[in-house]
């Protein structure tokens, strides 16, 4: 059996994480150990998923997703999703997924100024737990 | 008409369904074709293959005058044969017309929906006549992909040109709205007409979180905001009086 | 209208990985026949859905894909079927209401949104069969 891993980058104080395989069950089980762990040895505070290349986001990724985000908010990451395509916004539209306390942007370079400013803000306004 | 001749000589199939047939069937929709570009009416070509009985008919009394019983057979035949493809040409005319009607209609799909970049950051789609859900399709994939071509954060959509807002419509708006922020770029409705307020309360829909604005000027005012920019009156003119 | 029948390919969906490849042929087909970008995301996507239920909750089923042929229009066919314990309520299973945290979620009133038809018989103790077909538009 191939083990599959998706790459978790360190981008100065952010993670990135590009996801270009069909996720299925033991590959995000194993996404989110990894994630976990990098969060605390880097202490990074943000999280930045790229799903550009996915094609098919169904409800079980996009569960999936919205996991990852809770799980990285709990390590005082903010999580920001880029680069959905039209055609999977469309979709999980149709779906009744609005994948509400997930960060949005359009591309990779917006995502970042976005979790940049959203640390600065952390840092300034430190949210109560 | 050689084809004709040449086909009919070999069978008298009835049902015009065999392979011999099919040549005489793609010439008579060329013909057809030919004839309307030319201006003449379904009938006026029908017309002209019916009166290829005349010579048809002329030839089987020629041929057959001495066997009458067979000569009736063979002139119902022949009548029979040329009404089909006579009608045939009047079916391709038709079609012809329906190809037509539905090319232009994708035209004026097509037309209808285009996406202006307003500024860096910001496009706009002005919507104008009813909303079907075709239409409406359209439009939000349109948006869509321009969003992701022009790097947009925000989207106006301009309903001034809408006449009516029903539950469809409104829903098909906050499904473009829902789609748009999935992506990442915000969306701000503009050219709420007073009567379309009422209606969209009326009809109990939730806009939620949408923004939405009378005019397109005022959309343009917030959308700037939202990327940090200012509209500032320039010293330009005292400059010049020098 | 009469509507006809082309290929047709049968994909078992037991294991994870099968639903993979269930979903990658059926993405595959919708590319060969050269659906729209939305059309085929959407229907791979209820493929997805669809799929993931027969494998979850009907403990394992099959998926059979069939190129149809109506009008000059072509179309794809999807088939699920499991022998699973079946859906009681199929009114409540229909409706949305499962939101992301949730697990539990059959994703088949989302599936009926994507596709053009949809047909859902189930027998509580015996199975269900889905049947969904998406044409080509434009």
């Amino acid at each position: 059996m191939i083990l599959e891993t998706i790459p978790i980058l360190k981008l100065g104080k952010l993670l990135l994480v590009t996801i270009q395989v069909d996720l299925h069950d033991e590959l995000v089980l194993t996404l989110q150990d990894d994630l976990t762990n990098k969060l605390a040895v880097t202490r990074s505070r943000g999280v930045l998923i790229d799903i550009s290349a996915l094609e098919i986001v169904d409800s079980f990724i996009g569960r999936s997703l919205a996991t990852i985000a809770s799980i990285a908010k709990i390590m005082d990451a903010t999580t920001v999703l880029v680069g959905m395509r039209p055609a999977v916004a469309i979709t999980l539209v149709e779906l009744g997924m609005s994948l509400k306390g997930i960060r949005t942007a359009l591309n990779v370079d917006k995502g970042m100024k976005l979790l940049h400013d959203a640390m600065l803000e952390q840092e300034a306004w430190p949210s109560p737990r | 008409m050689a084809l004709l001749t040449a086909a009919a000589g070999q069978s008298f199939d009835e049902e015009l369904a065999g392979e011999r047939w099919d040549d005489v069937r793609a010439g008579l929709v060329n013909l057809s074709k030919r004839r309307a570009v030319a201006g003449f009416s379904p009938s006026e070509t029908a017309t002209f293959i019916f009166s290829l009985k005349k010579p048809l008919f002329e030839a089987l009394n020629r041929a057959y005058a001495s066997d009458p019983a067979r000569l009736s057979e063979e002139i119902w035949l022949a009548s029979t044969v040329l009404d089909k493809l006579g009608l045939l040409t009047v079916d391709a005319f038709q079609q012809g017309r329906e190809q037509l009607i539905l090319r232009q209609q994708q035209e004026l799909l097509d037309l209808s929906t285009p996406v202006i970049k307003l500024w860096d950051a910001i496009v706009a789609v002005p919507l104008i006549g009813t909303l079907d859900s075709e239409r409406t399709q359209v439009v939000m994939e349109s948006l869509l992909e321009a969003i992701v071509d022009n790097e947009a954060t925000i989207a106006i959509i301009d309903i001034t040109g809408v006449p009516t807002v029903d539950t469809l419509v409104a829903q098909h708006l906050l499904k473009t709205v829902a789609a748009a922020r999935l992506m990442g770029a915000e969306c701000i409705i503009s050219g709420i007409r007073p009567q379309i307020a009422q209606t969209i309360v009326h009809l109990g829909v939730d806009l939620g979180e949408m923004i939405t604005k009378s005019t397109l000027a005022d959309a343009l005012r917030i959308a700037l905001a939202k990327c940090d920019l200012m509209v500032t009156k320039s010293d330009r003119r005292v400059a010049s009086r020098d | 209208m009469a509507i006809t029948a082309l290929r047709s390919e049968t994909a078992i969906i037991q294991t994870p990985e099968q639903l993979v490849q269930a979903r990658r042929m059926v993405l595959e087909w919708t590319t060969r026949l050269a659906f729209s970008a939305v059309e085929r995301t959407k229907f791979v996507t209820a493929a997805s859905e669809l799929g993931r239920n027969a494998l979850v909750h009907g403990k394992g089923g099959s998926m059979v894909i069939t190129e149809l042929q109506r009008n000059g229009m072509s179309g794809i066919q999807l088939v699920f079927e499991d022998q699973g314990p079946g859906i009681a309520d199929i009114e409540t299973a229909m409706t949305d209401g499962f939101s992301t945290a949730k697990s539990m979620g059959f994703g088949l009133g989302g599936a009926r949104r994507l596709v053009n038809e949809f047909e859902l018989s189930s027998i509580p103790g015996k199975g269900t069969k889905v049947s969904v077909i998406q044409w080509k538009r434009r």
